[in-house]
């Protein structure tokens, strides 16, 4: 044990530099606050995921039916049936062509690219169906890419109606309040009693499946969840300073709704949008699949699943891709609106 | 409270009341009439109109359409089963429905409430992440995917389960069905499980309980689970939505004779009568169920219905 005292020497001590203290004070750069959302949605894996297939599936949508040199109605009767085949991976054995057939009478396996015997030759050997071709001799990778644009002419249409019906019934019905208030949202409660399924049924009683009566049935319904979302948002807001400045400066009514309470939450209404569309790209394929969607030989997404599945158990590639191509739409418009949502406002988790 | 469920039941039966005028209207102004034969004369219509009540003035058609439906006299069938009451062909179909649909939504809602738990429990782990992507999958995917993938996997290749519904085998064949009806169930409950459990979990009052020195049984099953089941009821009219449209699509691949297929066939083969009965029936379920949520969730949670008092004075 070493009891020895011992003394302080200046060296010990250090002095705290003035430019230390003075840091605290610094003043950070405030973001604008699309920057921070853009940093929060960039840190979201699953939603940048998310961004990067819609981007890829909208290329194909755009080029995918010209690509193959194809039309969606364009058959060769002497193509029918025939499995998947692309170029470059056929040699390594997958896509070649070849198709195992589980039939009751035992499992085969065929390549009608290919014929057998080399002095008899199919004439198919220089062609390549990337997806395959259906019972009618039509290509599917031509078809599923359209379809898939039909999908998407569907969440446009889903937007554009929360946008122009739901957010302007929202606005009136929570600006104005009172009686206007009332009537609307009792005629909203009423028509969100009746299943979409139900006015689904009814208009295709009154006009023929298709296009058409799908977006008319969006339209009637698409736009409640979205008018219920702005009017909460203007109940918070229209109570606010900036709003009874801008009455006693005499604003009009519409000018207040339009220029000072929509540039506010415009962002979330948006956002809050996108959570419709895979809503609505569910009910087209459920119609299609069900017959109810466009009219052949037009094609979506849900009837190419519907006409596939027929012949499901002999030739299940034909099923393959559109569901594939389906879920991945579904998937990544889910994991944007999520990540969307929790990058403008962590807070607001499951509306 | 009694003004609360009051103005509950009123908007109930508005709602029905302006189902049954569009299926009144449609049915008034469909082209074409039944008794359009070119052989009979004015008296001979007179006659027809007078026994089919059709002379009579507009609002009093309506309330004796309202009198019909009501009672379930929906008409007889045109070209499904000819001139079959369709009240004969609801009787056998409706119980199969109920039944697979109810089954659908048992086991749903457990797996799903015991995936949200273990998710909830285990957060941030491989548990959590599995359970993450399944309800992902499961509210992205429509139901006749997996009724699609069932089909092959376990029903053609393996050959564990019937392809098609047999009605000497109710049970049997339908697992498969229910499966897939349920998948959609499982991702919304077990979505929400997760979010509610979490929530709970963090609060004080569960510090508290577990500074007690409880077991953790009793402390998930008794404290958080009680606490996080309540805002579950309102996902129960979503679930139903999506349980009345998947069991369209899965009646129609599994051959069940219910009334989902019913009606796909009934609108295949302009039915007309059918559809608007099935149509009908399909309301007063949904409009049964939203009035029921409503309710009990203003009397569980009372700011609920205080709020949405307010909103409205």
């Amino acid at each position: 044990m070493n009891n020895t005292e011992f003394e302080f020497a200046p060296e010990d001590f250090k002095l705290v530099g003035a430019e230390k203290i003075s840091r605290v004070d610094e003043a950070f750069p405030s973001k604008p606050i699309w920057k921070e959302v853009l940093t929060r949605f960039a840190q979201n894996k699953g939603a940048v995921v998310g961004i990067i297939f819609i981007i890829i599936v909208l290329t194909m949508a755009i080029a995918g039916p010209h690509m193959a040199g194809h039309t969606y109605e364009s058959q060769i009767i002497t193509h029918q049936n025939l499995a998947p085949r692309i170029p470059g991976l056929e040699k390594i054995g997958v896509f070649n062509g070849t198709e195992k057939m589980h039939t009751s009478t035992g499992t085969v396996i065929q390549n009608k690219y290919i014929s057998e015997d080399p002095s008899v030759p199919t004439g198919l050997e220089k062609i390549y169906y990337w997806f395959g071709t259906d019972v009618l001799g039509r290509d599917i990778f031509t078809r599923t890419w359209t379809g898939t644009r039909i999908s998407l002419y569907i969440a446009l249409v889903a937007v554009i109606v929360d946008m122009c019906f739901g957010m302007i019934y929202g606005l009136v019905s929570g600006y104005f309040g009172g009686k206007v208030d009332m009537v609307l949202q009792r005629f909203s409660e009423i028509l969100n009693g009746i299943p979409t399924l139900v006015i689904v049924t009814l208009l295709i009683l009154v006009f023929k499946p298709g296009l058409v009566t799908i977006t008319i049935a969006l339209a009637i319904t698409g736009w409640i969840g979205m008018s219920r979302i702005a009017r909460a948002q203007v109940l918070k807001l229209k109570e606010q300073e900036f709003i009874l400045a801008s009455k006693t400066l005499g604003a009009k009514n519409l000018f207040i709704i339009f220029k000072e309470i929509l540039p506010n939450i415009f962002g979330q209404l948006i956002i809050m949008s996108m959570f419709s569309i895979p809503n609505a790209i569910f009910t087209e394929a459920f119609l299609a699949f069900i017959g109810l969607g466009v009219p052949a030989p037009l094609a979506s997404l849900g009837s190419l699943i519907s006409d596939a599945f027929k012949s499901f158990t002999t030739h299940p590639y034909m099923i393959v891709f559109p569901v594939i191509v389906l879920a991945i739409i579904m998937l990544s418009f889910n994991m944007m609106a999520d990540g969307l949502r929790d990058a403008f406002d962590p807070k607001m988790k499951e509306m | 409270m009694k003004k609360y469920i009051l103005k509950r039941v009123m908007i109930s039966i508005v709602t029905l009341l302006v189902i049954l005028l569009v299926l009144f209207l449609m049915l008034e102004f469909m082209p074409g009439s039944p008794f359009n034969d070119e052989k009979l004369t004015d008296s001979q219509r007179a006659i027809i109109n007078a026994k089919y009540g059709l002379d009579q003035p507009i609002l009093m058609r309506f309330m004796n359409y309202i009198k019909a439906m009501l009672s379930g006299d929906f008409g007889v069938s045109y070209t499904i089963s000819k001139n079959t009451p369709i009240t004969a062909l609801l009787e056998t179909r409706l119980p199969i429905s109920l039944r697979i649909g109810g089954q659908a939504i048992l086991i749903g809602t457990i797996i799903g409430l015991i995936l949200g738990i273990i998710a909830a429990i285990k957060h941030n782990t491989i548990y959590d992440t599995i359970t993450t992507v399944i309800s992902v999958i499961g509210v992205s995917l429509p139901s006749y995917v997996f009724a699609m993938a069932l089909i092959y996997a376990l029903g053609f290749r393996l050959k564990w389960f019937p392809l098609l519904y047999q009605m000497e085998a109710p049970l049997y064949s339908s697992i498969m069905p229910t499966i897939s009806l349920c998948m959609f169930t499982v991702a919304t409950v077990a979505r929400f499980t997760r979010t509610e459990m979490l929530e709970v979990l963090g609060s004080e009052y569960m510090l508290l309980a577990e500074s007690k020195g409880l077991n953790n049984f009793q402390l998930i099953f008794k404290h958080a689970l009680r606490n996080a089941l309540i805002p579950i009821i309102t996902v129960l009219a979503p679930l139903v939505v999506g349980l009345m449209t998947g069991s369209l699509v899965i009646e129609k691949l599994f051959s069940i004779p219910g009334i989902g297929s019913l009606l796909v066939s009934a609108i295949q083969s302009n039915d007309y009568n059918v559809v608007v009965a099935l149509t009908f029936i399909y309301s007063i379920m949904y409009i049964g169920i939203m009035l029921v949520v409503d309710i009990l969730y203003g009397v569980i949670d009372p700011r609920i219905r205080l709020a949405k008092g307010e909103e409205h004075e």
